[in-house]
């Protein structure tokens, strides 16, 4: 078994069939539905197509041309903010031929675009990515073929340019004019006639995003800017905490408020639906104040999580076992991590529209994943999926799974209440702060032992955590589906399974050490509602184990970088780490003379198969408040062929300053029943007083290499960068996040 | 020639007083030292004059916001013009480095510099005479391992003759009663032990009590009340404005937290002085309460102060129409709320978070409950109405958003009356203008104040969760 | 009642206590300013009130009669885009772009009051706004853009 093991994780690196082998698996757990897998194509065994074509391999699926020549592009990914409708419009286009603005992207629909599940876990160049380039080099390959043979010329002599074929006579044939019904309504092949890199037009540019300008001049963008006729406010009322079950409500009051339409109670589930929005709220405010609640909610102890955790039952998972017999290493150490409750916090509550018409139900939905919110919701009303159709439409940050989904069946929910009319749920902040789901506390035990010459030997990884991901997922997985009077059950957590892994995720250490063993407490009791955030188990591993190799460094007496580089062999990563050493001036700018001032490092390669990433970082650390401060950051990232880099450098950017904050400041704090940390004053976040001076962001382009996801790479090592420097700073090691004022200053003393 | 007799005689008698004076007056220096070494001080009495300095509130007034700490440079507003604190950390150029214990000891006593020059009052001695000779001590043993920053003293503006130092003899010579303290025999140690604290290091009074012509406290208006950088410091005797009335324990969470469920939140200078206080030893903080409770006579010890919060909002009512005490005044039951323009405003500006479920101290305070209306003048209502509680970096604070920039001074106005007649069963202001016009119209900025740390209490308290 | 937004008075039949914000995006349709808290504590609602920032989330219409109202959309249009707009395209100046509005109008106003304001001014000036997108360094840089472009043009105007 852990020969096995570790086979298919070697294969995963190295980038083998099996790596696209895994991917489909992994798709389908992505899912979380008990559904059989989707049908892949009508061949006997399922082809190795790249990307997202194995689960859509037709390329109608993903290109469609009118006669008139306009190109759609779909894609089953989400904008998120992190700028893929463009990067996803430069491969098509690069690989079409055709200008960047001629193509029309189309994103996740569950009426016209292919199922890629949930735009998460950075897999949206991999997956989407992949299936364009490669779909959109085949329709060329077609166009082609098809001109060559009304020409009578050789496919090879056909050049393109400009949405059109050229034939070497001159004659030019429209892509419009070429495609019938069934051109393009073929299965892919396995490879493709892709451009060679060093032709790129578009792609690896920095092109302008295309959804930038209008959400900086007033132009609707988001899903809280829909407007459709007839459109009626409504707001949910949420009980004090988890599971409270409404005893009554006495709405006749607020029945009679101005334009309250309709009060919506469904078992525990209470809503009020109102004309104009400010009307909604104050009702919502009434309503509240009206309704009577048994809560039943029992949260740990907050201020003793890492005790909670780890006598909580587990099921055990060895995620690595690789023993070596131990000839005793010269020095052992031993260090244990933590981390609260961490909210996603985005700036924009959860919203979503819904209208019932004509027995289809439309959701316009920020979620992540229309089919399964689609699947979800289509269970929770008891409709057949195909009279249920969930659009994507942007919402505020997205950083994993909020509260999107849910609101998304709150409005599905009132709109069958208010049929034929659409009806707009918003979430408020304390809603969001207090329902979304949270990334959860995880402890790690780390211990390793290092030899005479200062190698690690031995290393042993133990970490407790609950599930990061109860996506939807069947109806249970809906808030307002367990609060019914009927209510569905919330259904059992799962791990995600390695290589891709939740609380798991970059566990297994990268660098080269003879025996290792890994093991995963998987804790199934989940009193805090808890899912995916932003790199999922990656941030805490990375921060632990990036720590961790500090405290090893200077047990071997060696620097933090020269450390590293000795344990790593892949040529890409060491490159990675040694640009950011360099540009940082790790070894040849002398240390600040400011008082309070330390320099930390660290790296780590998402999910060991996804995007490096190295950061090095200087922090100083107020003595006299203990408030510590980035000052300086220098990051350098492998993403495989870089599409847009100024894309890439902005996402690392971001995570570089979320991942600062989570480390920083934040937890979600409860007492005995309910969640506190309700709004940005009780969960405060970084704020631009504590912005750093400078930040560089190094992007390391690999021309025809696999795109490696890189959007939650930069949160490890961030994470991880700080605490070092802050220990650099102070003299003291904090292992236990946040590394928050009160603690820097408890822990230096007077 | 009598004239002239007169003349020389007057002369040489202002010469001979003159004499006298200087030679009573005049003050030694006391030699500079070589600066102590870190390592030469007990740890036990560094942390010690560590939570000291905490009572004293020194880094406030000697450290300019986002400046190195201690090293001075802050101006100290006063009638007479602007007095900038010095560099107090241990460096021997522009700090203290030089400074024997004596000479420590004696700028704290009786406000004398080492030099020989009287220090102005800026600087509370009149209160810090109080602190004993081991207390001093230990302040010196903080301050002395402290990082050194260099920092040159700021010039003072002062007018003439007040910058002359040596005229301030003649103002320690009535003001200035010399400790240190000698204990009450008619009061209990955690009485004494209080007075001691809250008299002497803590300085309440310096802000909490009016001052007369010269600049000094009118001990006969002990805790009466004062304003202080713009803001109303309230009474903290028997003319306390607050609703429910404090008592000790309500004080202990107030002066620890921050904010207290039935008080509302520490704000203008008091933030910063809770953000000090949060961490001193829990005797310390009992012996403090207790004394300040003391001196307000009508505090209800037996009660908790949330139980009689909350009874008080059950008796006045939150709705529009409740106008149910007697003691209503005729503004408030000539108010049509629907036309009110304050009450419109407050609906819309105010109850979403002022009537809201978020707990303190967070969510926005009941009204009811706060001095800011219930209090003697409207300064400090129109100071939080303009400018809020900003945010504090990375801190658990409230946020309070400003209204300087979508309220005009007669809408503030409005709004000021209506909560005034809604929420206390006190007579109108009639400075609410006047307030607008000079917190608008201040030379220098409004201190907002930002916690150090305010931590929520523990649980138990916080009841409210999410909406 | 009556609300001059962008230099055009509209007559809006709303309960005068509502808060600008909605009837912002719900009367008048306009998308830049946006819901992000309702508390005053996140800056993505900020308008301009007769040229000073204000949070429209705990702004009533009430307070508005006589006031000029400014969004982002009267700044400029994609088609003829203002200084600031202009800069923080160009600057590539967001990632989910919703808390982008709040923080442009208020670092116009800024702008505006004090063109020469330093790093440091423009920090502490927008620290009422969040951005959990962590876009903050593009951010300064586009408003320092910003301020470069409005200097030169008023250098160049004066001349």
């Amino acid at each position: 078994m852990s020969a096995a093991t570790v086979i298919s994780r070697r294969a995963v690196l190295a980038g083998s069939g099996a790596l696209l082998l895994s991917f489909s698996s992994a798709g389908r757990l992505f899912a979380q539905d008990n559904a059989p897998p989707q049908p892949v194509t009508t061949l006997p065994a399922p082809p190795p197509l790249p990307g997202s074509l194995k689960q859509a391999p037709y390329l109608d699926s993903w290109i469609r041309i009118d006669a008139d020549g306009a190109i759609s592009v779909c894609t089953g990914k989400a904008e998120l903010g992190q700028g893929i409708k463009t990067a996803l419009m430069q491969i098509a286009a690069e690989e079409l031929d055709v200008d960047f603005d001629r193509i029309k992207l189309i994103t996740a629909d569950t009426a016209l675009t292919p199922n890629e599940g949930y735009t998460a876990g950075s897999h949206s160049m991999q997956d989407s990515g992949a299936a364009i380039m490669n779909a959109a080099a085949q329709v060329r390959q077609l166009l082609i073929a098809e001109a060559a043979t009304r020409a009578g010329v050789p496919a090879a002599q056909m050049t393109t340019q400009d949405a059109a074929v050229i034939a070497p006579d001159g004659r030019r044939f429209g892509y419009g004019e070429l495609v019938s019904a069934q051109l393009l309504h073929v299965a892919a092949t396995a490879t493709s006639p892709l451009k060679d890199p060093s032709q790129y037009k578009i792609m690896n540019r920095r092109i302008a995003r295309v959804d930038i300008p209008a959400k900086l001049t007033g132009g609707a963008a988001f899903v809280q800017d829909l407007r459709p006729d007839g459109m009626v406010h409504a707001r949910i009322v949420r009980p004090p905490s988890y599971g409270a079950q409404l005893a009554s409500v006495d709405d006749a009051a607020v029945r009679k408020m101005p334009g309250v339409l309709q009060v919506v109670r469904d078992g525990s589930f209470l809503a009020v639906v109102a004309q104009r929005e400010f009307q909604a709220i104050e009702a919502m405010r009434a309503l509240a104040a009206a309704a009577r609640w048994n809560e039943t909610a029992k949260l740990p102890d907050a201020a003793r999580l890492g005790a909670f955790l780890t006598g909580l039952p587990a099921q055990d998972i060895t995620v690595l076992d690789r023993q070596r017999p131990a000839a005793g290493g010269a020095k052992t150490l031993s260090a244990t991590y933590s981390r609260p409750y961490l909210a996603h916090g985005s700036i924009g509550p959860s919203c979503a529209v819904a209208k019932l018409e004509n027995d289809t139900l439309t959701v316009w939905t920020h979620t992540q994943g229309v089919y399964p919110d689609r699947d979800a919701i289509a269970e929770m009303l008891g409709m057949p999926k195909e009279k249920v159709r969930c659009i994507h439409s942007e919402g505020a940050g997205c950083y994993g799974h909020n509260g999107a989904d849910d609101a998304a069946a709150d409005a599905a929910l009132l709109a069958r209440a208010i049929p034929g009319r659409p009806v707009r749920v918003q979430w408020t902040r304390e809603q969001e702060h207090a329902w979304e789901p949270y990334g959860p506390a995880m402890l790690i035990k780390l211990d390793a032992a290092l030899d005479d010459g200062g190698n690690i030997v031995n290393w042993d990884h133990e970490v407790w955590s609950n599930t990061h991901s109860m996506r939807p997922g069947p109806a249970g997985s809906l808030l307002a589906a367990r609060s019914l009077d009927k209510p569905f059950p919330e259904p059992p957590p799962k791990p995600i399974p390695m290589p891709e892994g939740g609380g798991d995720r970059n566990s297994i250490p990268i660098y080269k050490i003879p025996g290792a063993r890994v093991i995963y407490h998987f804790l199934p009791t989940m009193p805090v509602r808890v899912s995916a955030l932003r790199a999922l188990g990656g941030f805490m591993n990375v921060f632990a184990i990036e720590s961790f190799m500090d405290e090893l460094a200077a047990a071997a007496g060696a620097d933090p970088v020269a450390f590293r580089l000795k344990h790593l062999d892949d040529p890409r990563a060491r490159e990675v780490v040694a640009t950011a050493a360099e540009r940082f001036g790790w070894t040849t700018k002398p240390r600040s003379a400011a008082p309070g001032r330390g320099r930390g490092f660290a790296f780590a390669r998402y999910k060991n198969l996804a995007a490096y990433c190295a950061i090095a970082c200087e922090v100083e650390v107020d003595r006299d408040t203990g408030r510590a401060r980035m000052r300086r950051a220098v990051a350098a990232v492998d993403s495989g062929q870089v599409v847009n880099s100024d894309g890439i450098a902005n996402q690392i950017e971001g995570a570089i300053l979320q991942s600062m904050s989570w480390t920083l400041y934040e937890s979600v704090s409860f007492n005995e029943r309910r969640i506190t940390s309700v709004d940005w004053s009780s969960y405060p976040i970084l704020r631009f007083s504590a912005v750093p001076d400078e930040m560089e962001i190094h992007v390391i382009n690999r021309p025809g290499r696999p795109f490696l996801g890189s959007g939650e790479a930069g949160q490890g090592p961030a994470a991880a960068a700080v605490a070092n420097a802050v220990a650099d700073a102070t003299g003291h090691r904090f292992r236990d996040l946040p590394i928050s004022a009160e603690r820097i200053k408890a822990a230096m003393g007077v | 020639m009598r004239l002239l007799r007169f003349a020389l005689a007057f002369c040489v008698l202002l010469a001979l007083t003159a004499g006298v004076f200087t030679i009573v007056a005049w003050r030694p220096a006391i030699g500079p030292i070589a600066p102590p070494a870190v390592n030469s001080f007990d740890p036990a009495l560094v942390k010690r004059g560590a939570e000291l300095a905490a009572i004293g509130d020194c880094d406030v007034c000697h450290t300019v916001p986002g400046g190195r700490a201690l090293a001075g440079g802050r101006a100290v507003p006063t009638p007479f013009g602007s007095i900038y604190s010095t560099n107090i950390t241990p460096d021997p150029e522009t700090g203290i480095g030089q400074w024997s214990q004596a000479a420590f000891q004696r700028a704290l006593r009786l406000g004398v510099r080492r030099d020989g020059a009287y220090l102005y009052p800026a600087f509370p001695f009149d209160h810090f005479t109080l602190v004993s000779d081991d207390d001093d001590n230990a302040l010196y043993a903080y301050l002395m391992t402290r990082a050194p920053a260099y920092a040159p003293p700021t010039p003072d503006k002062l007018p003439l003759p007040l910058n002359i130092r040596f005229v301030m003899f003649a103002w320690d010579f009535l003001f200035l009663h010399p400790g240190p303290y000698r204990a009450d025999a008619t009061h209990d140690g955690a009485w004494n032990r209080g007075a001691y604290l809250v008299d002497g290091l803590g300085h309440c009074g310096a802000c909490h009590t009016p001052r007369n012509l010269f600049g000094a406290e009118r001990a006969d208006l002990k805790f009466s009340g004062s304003e202080v950088e713009g803001w109303t410091a309230y009474a903290l005797n028997d003319l306390s404005p607050a609703p429910v009335p404090w008592n000790a324990a309500a004080l202990r969470h107030y002066l620890r937290y921050g904010y207290e469920d039935s008080h509302g939140v520490a704000r203008g200078p008091m933030t910063e002085v809770a953000g000090d206080l949060h961490a001193i030893p829990a005797d310390d903080m009992r012996a403090i309460a207790t004394y300040v409770a003391a001196q307000m006579n009508h505090a209800a010890p037996e009660q908790d102060v949330v139980v009689q919060g909350a009874e008080m909002q059950r008796d006045r009512g939150t709705t529009d129409t409740a106008a149910s005490a007697d003691s209503q005044s005729n503004a408030l039951r000539a108010i049509d709320t629907k036309n009110d323009e304050g009450a419109v405003i407050y609906a819309g500006a105010c109850a979403g978070c002022h009537e809201g479920p978020r707990a303190l101290p967070y969510g926005g305070i009941d009204l009811m409950l706060t001095s800011a209306i219930g209090g003697p003048s409207a300064n400090n209502l129109v100071n939080i109405v303009l400018y809020g509680l900003p945010a504090a970096e990375a801190a658990h604070a409230p946020i309070m958003p400003g209204f300087a920039g979508a309220m005009n001074d007669a809408q503030i106005v409005a709004l000021a009356r209506y909560l005034r007649a809604r929420f206390s069963d006190k007579g109108p202001w009639t400075d609410i203008a006047k307030s607008i016009h000079d917190t608008r119209n201040r030379g220098r900025p409004l201190t907002i104040g930002h916690p150090a740390v305010i931590e929520p209490a523990p649980s138990g308290r916080s009841t409210a969760g999410a909406q | 009642m009556k609300l001059n937004v962008n230099g055009t008075p509209h007559n809006v039949d709303v309960d005068p206590r509502t808060p600008l914000l909605y009837v912002l995006r719900g009367d008048l349709e306009l998308n830049a300013a946006k819901f992000g808290c309702g508390l005053g504590q996140c800056g993505a609602c900020t308008v301009l009130v007769d040229g000073e920032p204000a949070f429209s989330c705990v702004t009533p219409v009430a307070l508005l009669a006589d006031k000029q109202i400014t969004t982002l959309e009267g700044l400029g249009t994609s088609e003829r885009p203002a200084p600031i707009q202009r800069a923080f395209i160009e600057a590539q100046a967001a990632q989910c772009g919703y808390c982008i509005p709040g923080i442009m109008m208020r670092a116009h106003a800024l702008l505006q009051k004090n063109p020469r304001a330093s790093e440091a001014d423009i920090r502490a000036f927008l620290e009422p706004h969040l951005c959990r997108c962590g876009t903050h360094m593009r951010i300064l840089r586009a408003i320092h853009r910003a301020q470069a472009e409005m200097m030169s043009a008023n250098a160049g105007g004066s001349g």
